[in-house]
């Protein structure tokens, strides 16, 4: 079915002519075959949102109708890759097309002549239906691919061919569904703006560790739960998802660059091989997916980076891997779906923005989630959104509907970034709803002290501030000596616990246990000095420095001599309540 | 190809000419309206119907009228024709020559919108770049194929900071095809000769290619000049092999010449009356920047504005911070204070500081040493405010010596002249020295064997 083009603005063209379009349709414009989406359906017109750049088109020029939705390409080759927003491959589009992307470059996502070593995990005559395992491809050093029954097909395993390398078009087993043949290939598609479906929805209790200490320690995102990360620019925002896809002990990444910088996307490009994944000591891009769509490249696509991004994570969550996704930046989508919506000469809702943004956000985000599969296993979507509110204030509508819809909110904050304090996750703002939901892991996990531990270090960190208030009217030597003490300990958690340095070899990442040593030093700390501070003994008097410069050196401190460390650190704290005490 | 006539204008606005019935017309194209005196202004599509076309128009729209005024269309989008004829020129916001040399003809034309760079052909911008002042060579390090621009008020010394860092900017050691590319976005004619003057007097002027629209010129040229000068830069950068710094001053300017072809397009606007899709077309110059794998050139930009009051949360500021890879940002009140360059360094930051430093290009010491100096220049700002409600007689021994760094800080560290040019092992050395007015143990931000290395406390 062939269409013409009547209108071009911008992003947005109107096409006349395609009879049996459908919304959602994907539609090849013009005579380059720009990939575009249909948006809207206005009497005999279709108007269409196109995913490049619409220079040089021309009125008139044809239009095809591919008669299916915006899909993605899903088998295995995802992982390692960098796609752009509608899922075309930017390393082959540079071997084909030099270091500029042009418009109406067509290329496959996935490589058609690549085999693949395919071991079956199914038999002949075998009744197996969707989500069900028919067998596994060793997709990198990390991920063992497999290959499940799509949605909505059932039946019994007429033929199922024997273990061999085969390329992602080839039929690996045909299935017999009561009359129906069905073939199954490794390459499936799915349109991006449709949820996979799974059986059921799980409760968040296992934490998806992040080896960021503010993060792991008071502000936990849960495996298949959802984070927010709102903040100026300059507060730390991108560094935070960078940590997250490198440390968090997902399964999988999906790093999803919507609208942000060329040169972070390359950062990752160039540093993800280097880095070896903390538990197995394989190369991190082995369990990466990279969705690039930078801030030049069409605003359309930007739109559909994340949907594209989200299917693939829901793709690998289906055979049972954790998968989280990282959004830099949510708000470049939303303001894509602004512009579009200007074109589209939509009534505005709040500062520009369609109506129908919060529904957006919303659907976006309950994609997330851990869930029971089709096939009985259990995996999950953590999903964490970068927004960037403008000015930092996140009174406007992305931050304030993002919220809504996320239960972790890691608030960074431009006074802490200025003074380098980093992560600048503010203590006293941020909140996760699933810290009581989790502390019963943490306590078979990690440490039966350990709920009780951080909820006496946030008390800590609360009362400096109040203390703080108090310093700033009656000047700090008014102070009682308790709360000089407090003072005292709550630096040492906000500079030598709450600060890290992800830039060095070490402190980068701090396992769990790493953590809840360090912190429960530190109150030991309070602790041993309260008893003397209660005893009559002047702050200033404590004889702590080197205790506290040993306290200092544990971020440094590799994991394996974390206890020596330790060890010294708690001799030393008992010389020192000998000597002053007596 | 002949050319096709139309004299269907329907509607003629201060910069918008609307015309019936153009089948031909493609999406940014470029076109030749024809007045009735024979003057010939270009317009560019910015939509097209089977009813009317809308051209923006770059230049004067006085004197057309919807009866005699002619357009052609060019079948082409935008273009620069680029070749070495280019260096040393002075031309307009249309890119024409505007220091009375000759029209530049070139068979190479580039389209002025360029192409977006592929992510994955990007290569890692890493080399130093030592611009000679202390505040950002270590504090906010530049690095080639970055894009680092300038927050300025109106009066505040942006213009000879520029000027400056052109005049210094170099990798140590290294001697290589380095351009200036400048471009002056609506500036006044003083400012024009300012950097003319500078750009002369250093001897850059013939490394030089400058596109100026000035002030009383037509504001829709801002909106291309940018575009013009970056595809000059990737000429050269690209085709070249150079390594070109491009400054443009000031974007606020561009903004606002947006702004008002987006009110004259009747569209929704976003914050403050600026298109929603600012930000979208701010990132199409700014990320223009950068390396290419397997290519030895690179795009540096120094973009430069002024926050309208001073404020950094303005929609252009705000937008501009979100793309670019950090920013400099300029006090008034340091500049009040007669500290030359009035850099505020708490608001100011470099992104991609930590892979321009380090062992390998300048010292091993330099990152902490700035995370430090950082950490205690807030301090002591913090001490110093806390000061005017208590007085100094209140503070405590250590928030003393916070007070006094952070006034030495400003003095000697910050400030510097016009025409001195310290190298980075100078600077790096101050500010040890700076920091041993502090107690050695307060310095948890440097790694233990570096304190040792190079920190300047007198032996117990």
């Amino acid at each position: 079915m062939e269409g013409r083009i009547i209108s071009i603005s911008g992003s947005v063209v109107i096409v006349n002519g395609l009879n049996d379009a459908k919304m959602n349709d994907m539609l090849l414009v013009g005579d380059r075959g720009l990939v575009s989406e249909i948006i809207k359906m206005d009497g005999e017109n279709a108007i269409a949102q196109v995913y490049e750049d619409t220079t040089g088109l021309k009125l008139g020029e044809k239009v095809i109708d591919t008669g299916a939705p915006l899909s993605v390409e899903l088998g295995p080759g995802l992982i390692g890759s960098i796609f752009d927003g509608v899922q075309r491959p930017l390393d082959v589009i540079m071997k084909k097309e030099g270091q500029f992307i042009g418009s109406g470059v067509r290329v496959d996502p996935l490589d058609r002549k690549r085999k693949w070593h395919f071991k079956p995990k199914a038999s002949s005559d075998q009744e197996v239906e969707e989500g069900d395992e028919i067998g596994e491809i060793k997709e990198s050093s990390l991920i063992k691919h497999k290959v499940i029954v799509p949605v909505g097909v059932k039946g019994k395993i007429k033929k199922i061919v024997e273990e061999g390398d085969y390329s992602i078009e080839e039929v690996l087993a045909v299935l017999d569904g009561g009359g129906k043949k069905t073939e199954l290939k490794m390459l499936t598609k799915w349109p991006v703006r449709s949820a996979r479906p799974v059986a059921e929805k799980l409760p968040p209790v296992i934490p998806l560790l992040t080896g960021q200490r503010v993060i792991d320690t008071f502000f936990p995102i849960a495996i298949g739960g959802s984070a927010a990360v709102p903040g100026p620019f300059g507060a730390g925002k991108t560094v935070i998802s960078h940590q997250l896809a490198k440390w968090s002990d997902a399964d999988i990444v999906v790093y999803c660059g919507t609208g942000e910088r060329g040169n972070e996307m390359t950062e990752i490009l160039s540093t993800f091989p280097d880095l070896k994944d903390p538990k197995s000591g394989k190369p991190l891009m082995d369990r990466t997916v990279l969705i690039a769509n930078t801030s030049n490249m069409p605003v359309a696509a930007r739109e559909a980076s994340i949907y594209t991004a989200i299917t693939i994570a829901e793709y690998y969550r289906d055979m049972g891997y954790n998968v989280a996704l990282m959004a830099d930046s949510t708000s470049r989508w939303a303001e894509a779906l602004r512009e579009i919506s200007g074109r589209l000469e939509e009534m505005p809702g709040e500062e520009g923005y369609p109506a129908y943004l919060a529904r957006r956000l919303g659907e976006f985000y309950e994609r997330a989630g851990r869930a029971k599969l089709l096939g009985g296993k259990t995996g999950s979507v953590s999903v964490i959104g970068a927004v960037s509110p403008p000015g930092g204030d996140i009174s406007e509508p992305v931050s304030q509907n993002t919220l809504r819809v996320t239960r972790v909110f890691w608030a960074l904050d431009a006074s802490l970034a200025n003074s380098r304090h980093f992560p600048s996750i503010n203590w006293l703002n941020s909140y996760s709803l699933y810290t009581d939901e989790l502390d019963d892991w943490y306590y078979k996990n990690v440490g039966k002290d350990w709920p009780d531990l951080r909820k006496r270090a946030m008390a800590l960190l609360q009362k400096e501030s109040d203390i703080n208030e108090i310093a700033q009217l009656v000047g700090y030597d008014a102070l009682p000596e308790n709360d000089k003490l407090v003072l005292d300990i709550a630096k040492i958690i906000r500079e030598d616990y709450l600060q890290q340095n992800a830039f060095d070899e070490i402190d980068t990442y701090s396992s769990i246990e790493k953590q809840h040593s360090m912190l429960d030093v530190i109150m030991k700390l309070y602790d041993v000095e309260k008893q003397l501070v209660d005893g009559g003994i002047v702050v200033s008097t404590l004889e702590n420095a080197d205790i506290k410069q040993m306290i200092a050196r544990l971020r440094y401190t590799k994991e394996e001599d974390i206890k020596s460390a330790l060890a010294s650190i708690r001799t030393e704290m008992n010389k020192i309540a000998k000597a002053q005490r007596g | 190809m002949a050319k096709i006539e139309y004299k269907t204008v329907k509607t003629v606005t201060n910069v918008l000419l609307f015309v019936n019935g153009i089948k031909e017309a493609s999406y940014g194209e470029l076109a030749e309206i024809e007045l009735e005196d024979g003057r010939v202004v270009n317009g560019q599509v910015l939509s097209t119907n089977e009813e009317v076309t809308v051209l923006q128009v770059f230049g004067e729209t006085s004197g057309m009228d919807t009866e005699r005024t002619k357009v052609r269309f060019s079948g082409s989008t935008f273009k620069l024709q680029t070749g070495p004829e280019l260096i040393g020129r002075v031309l307009d916001g249309m890119g024409k020559p505007r220091d009375g040399g000759v029209p530049v003809y070139s068979d190479q034309k580039r389209d002025i919108n360029g192409s977006p760079i592929n992510p994955y052909a990007r290569e890692e911008p890493s080399e130093f770049i030592q611009t000679g002042i202390s505040s950002i060579d270590c504090m906010n390090t530049l690095v080639r194929g970055q894009k680092l621009p300038i927050f300025s008020g109106s009066g505040l010394p942006h213009n000879k900071l520029a000027a400056q860092i052109v005049r210094q900017a170099k990798i140590p050691s290294k001697k290589e095809n380095f351009y200036v590319v400048f471009g002056g976005i609506g500036i006044n004619s003083e400012d024009a000769n300012f950097f003319m003057d500078e750009f002369k007097k250093s001897g850059a002027m013939e490394r030089t290619i400058a596109f100026i629209n000035l002030a009383a010129e037509p504001s829709m040229e801002r909106l291309i000049l940018p575009r013009l000068a970056l595809t000059a830069a990737e000429y050269l950068a690209f085709e070249k092999d150079a390594h070109v710094i491009v400054i443009l001053v000031d974007m606020t300017n561009y903004c606002e010449a947006l702004r008002e072809i987006s009110a004259a397009r009747e569209e929704v606007p976003g914050r403050r009356g600026y298109p929603g899709y600012m930000y979208t077309d701010l990132a199409s110059i700014f990320e223009r920047a950068g390396k290419l794998k397997g290519k030895p050139g690179s795009i540096t930009q120094m973009p430069m504005l002024t926050m309208p009051s001073d404020d950094i949360t303005h929609p252009i500021p705000d937008l501009t911070g979100y793309i670019t890879e950090g920013q400099i940002v300029m006090s008034r009140q340091l500049d009040k204070n007669g500290i030359y360059p009035p850099i505020d360094l708490l608001l100011s930051l470099s992104r991609l500081m930590n892979q321009g430093v380090g062992k390998d290009s300048t010292r091993e010491d330099h990152k902490n040493l700035s995370d430090q100096l950082y950490a205690a220049y807030a301090k002591g700002k913090q001490v110093r405010s806390l000061t005017e409600i208590v007085g100094e007689d209140a503070l405590s021994e250590s928030d003393r010596k916070y007070l006094r760094f952070s006034d030495e800080f400003e003095k000697k560290f910050i400030n510097q002249d016009f025409s001195e040019n310290r190298k980075i092992e100078e600077t790096l050395d101050l500010g040890w020295e700076l920091l041993s007015i502090l107690d050695k143990s307060d310095m948890k931000r440097i790694k233990p064997e570096f304190l040792e290395k190079y920190g300047k406390w007198k032996q117990a």
